[in-house]
């Protein structure tokens, strides 16, 4: 048995939830049916080993999969009730409300202050920027490091340090959740702790997912867990699907599946 | 090391290495040969342009190459004011550049980031064709269609050859190559920042200038900057579309006598070898090398000053 309930969850809302989720590229499938909960305010790593998916997967949530012309998803994901492949559903807007920080730090080639600004001019805002910049600079815990050069250019700092601009970028334009892709796969471990503390940080206030390869990454800064794996086709492809979803110490102390179990004690993957 | 790796082999392995090393060193002299003669022939040219070019200044100072405003080689008062051949270039170049920035810039724009596979398909070989044909082609278009059909019922009274038609049709000329260098610095421009901008909430139009644009800023620019070499430079379609009138100034609906035109008309056999308005070509070719190598100059520091480096 491979297939999975949603995490029950009593205490708060649930803010995105996919349900029979398949993502095809051209003729190939390469999630299949997955079925996920995500609760408001929690932290929600996805893990498995590489191919399963769970990048797919994350990709869905604000439609940077429409980007690439062959990929094809199906089933359904709601966004607080809305569904988000809905026809009237504009994937600009839906993008404005859920962020996304990507696995390489990827600032703009313009200086700090624009780099944060852009998000925000595009989206409409129309109040104070340098109040906004440097709250989301604060935010990200990165305003110390840079208030006195914020004409510098965002390719200028260090990669733990444009890692934490990208955050800051994506939380400058008020998203309700926030999506990263490794964050700090291309990070040192300094860097990565300082991103960790700030994921803890950013949880009072919005809803993260976090996909990662470090599995201490994700009992670290994680309240929920999704294990993904993958399982080769007749065709030599790979289907990435979800195992099992629960409560990160009970991933991690007690899963429910075997695949779960020699995963997280690096048995494959 | 290599003792032992002898040692354990059988008679049956023997490389020829000092053969091996014959060869290598052959090779490499042949290659450095062949690419030495670029480097003779430039300092040839220059070395000729600067000799003639001495020997013209022997007679006409420097001064009055400067600061006359009249270029009649070929009189008796002879006057030699290069601002007269320069003016002529700056307009026609610079109609082609109007022409070219804008039109290759959007079909760059066009074809890298809006156009689907198949418009590619179609538009990429057209442009190429468009590049490939000769100047003296787009010379007579320009001379026999642009002037008379368009130009001419447009702004009456525009003389037979003149300045815009030939600046035009140069730009056209020149476009391609805006597009293919401006695409190729478009394309180079990290998916990962185009992603960057969309997951922010930016339209494509708004990833396309705040961010795709800015970050092939330095490309676009030295494309720019050799498309206007190449105006400055070419020579057929200002030959026989602009005229062979020397006129200073900016007015474009007359004909002109630009650098190039006036190096073919003197060489095509208008003064006598050795004359000063013979040795006047060379002055005003090497006023050329010097205009192009800056510009040259110019765009490989911009390019360094403002290239990005992304990992």
């Amino acid at each position: 048995m491979d297939s999975n309930t949603p995490l029950p969850n009593g205490t708060s809302e649930v803010v995105l939830r996919a349900k029979k989720l398949n993502v095809y590229y051209g003729s190939n499938r390469a999630v299949r049916d997955v079925d996920l909960d995500i609760s408001e305010n929690t932290v929600v790593a996805f893990i498995g080993p590489s191919g399963c998916g769970k990048s797919t997967v994350l990709r869905c949530f604000n439609r940077m999969n429409d980007l690439i012309a062959a990929a094809r998803v199906e089933g359904s994901i709601t966004f607080r009730d809305d569904d988000i492949y809905a026809p009237n559903v504009d994937a600009v807007e839906l993008r404005s409300r859920i962020g996304m920080v990507f696995q390489r730090p990827n600032p703009f080639p313009k200086s700090i202050y624009e780099n944060i600004a852009f998000g925000a001019r595009i989206n409409g805002y129309k109040g104070n920027m340098d109040e906004l910049v440097e709250q989301s600079l604060r935010k990200a815990a990165l305003w110390d490091e840079v208030k006195d050069k914020l004409k510098q250019s965002g390719l200028a700092l260090s990669g733990g340090q444009q890692q934490r601009l990208c955050i800051a970028r994506a939380i400058a334009i008020s998203p309700e959740v926030i999506l990263m892709d490794e964050p700090c796969s291309a990070l040192d471990p300094i860097s990565t702790l300082k991103v960790e503390e700030l994921i803890q940080e950013l949880k009072q206030q919005y809803t993260i997912i976090i996909v990662t390869h470090n599995m201490q990454q994700a009992s670290r800064v994680s309240d929920h867990t999704a294990f993904y794996n993958a399982e080769a086709t007749e065709k030599g492809n790979k289907i990435g699907y979800l195992v099992e979803y629960d409560r990160t110490e009970v991933i991690f102390q007690n899963p429910a599946q075997q695949k779960t179990q020699e995963y997280i004690s690096g048995r494959f993957g | 090391m290599t003792a032992e790796l002898r040692l354990s082999r059988s008679e049956l392995w023997q490389p020829n290495r000092n053969k091996n090393k014959l060869v290598e060193n052959t090779v490499k002299a042949i290659t450095a040969a062949f690419a030495f003669v670029s480097v003779i022939a430039t300092f040839g040219i220059v070395l000729t342009l600067i000799v003639e070019t001495i020997h013209f200044f022997g007679v006409v100072s420097p001064l009055r190459f400067i600061s006359e405003t009249r270029w009649t080689p070929l009189f008796s008062s002879a006057q030699f004011g290069i601002i007269v051949l320069i003016s002529a270039t700056l307009r026609t170049a610079g109609i082609a550049i109007l022409v070219a920035l804008p039109l290759g810039l959007l079909s760059a724009i066009c074809l890298s980031e809006y156009a689907g596979v198949r418009v590619r398909k179609i538009l990429k070989p057209l442009l190429e064709i468009l590049a490939g044909i000769p100047t003296v082609v787009f010379g007579y278009f320009a001379l026999t269609l642009v002037t008379p059909q368009l130009l001419q019922p447009l702004i009456p009274g525009l003389s037979g050859l003149n300045a815009l038609s030939a600046g035009l049709v140069l730009g056209l000329a020149i476009m391609p190559l805006v597009t293919s260098l401006s695409e190729d610095a478009i394309y180079a421009v990290p998916r990962s920042l185009r992603d960057g901008a969309y997951a922010l909430g930016a339209t494509k139009r708004e990833t396309i200038i705040a961010v795709v644009l800015p970050a092939a800023l330095s490309g676009i620019v030295s494309s720019l900057i050799l498309a206007v070499s190449r105006a400055i430079g070419e020579t057929m379609i200002v030959t026989l579309a602009a005229g062979q009138t020397p006129n200073l100034g900016i007015d474009p609906t007359v004909a002109v006598l630009t650098m190039t035109a006036y190096i073919v008309q003197i060489f095509k056999g208008d003064a006598p070898a050795g004359s000063i308005a013979y040795l006047s070509a060379y002055a005003v070719g090497m006023t050329l090398f010097v205009m192009t190598l800056l510009l040259n100059i110019f765009s490989f520091w911009f390019v360094r000053r403002f290239r990005e480096k992304y990992e």
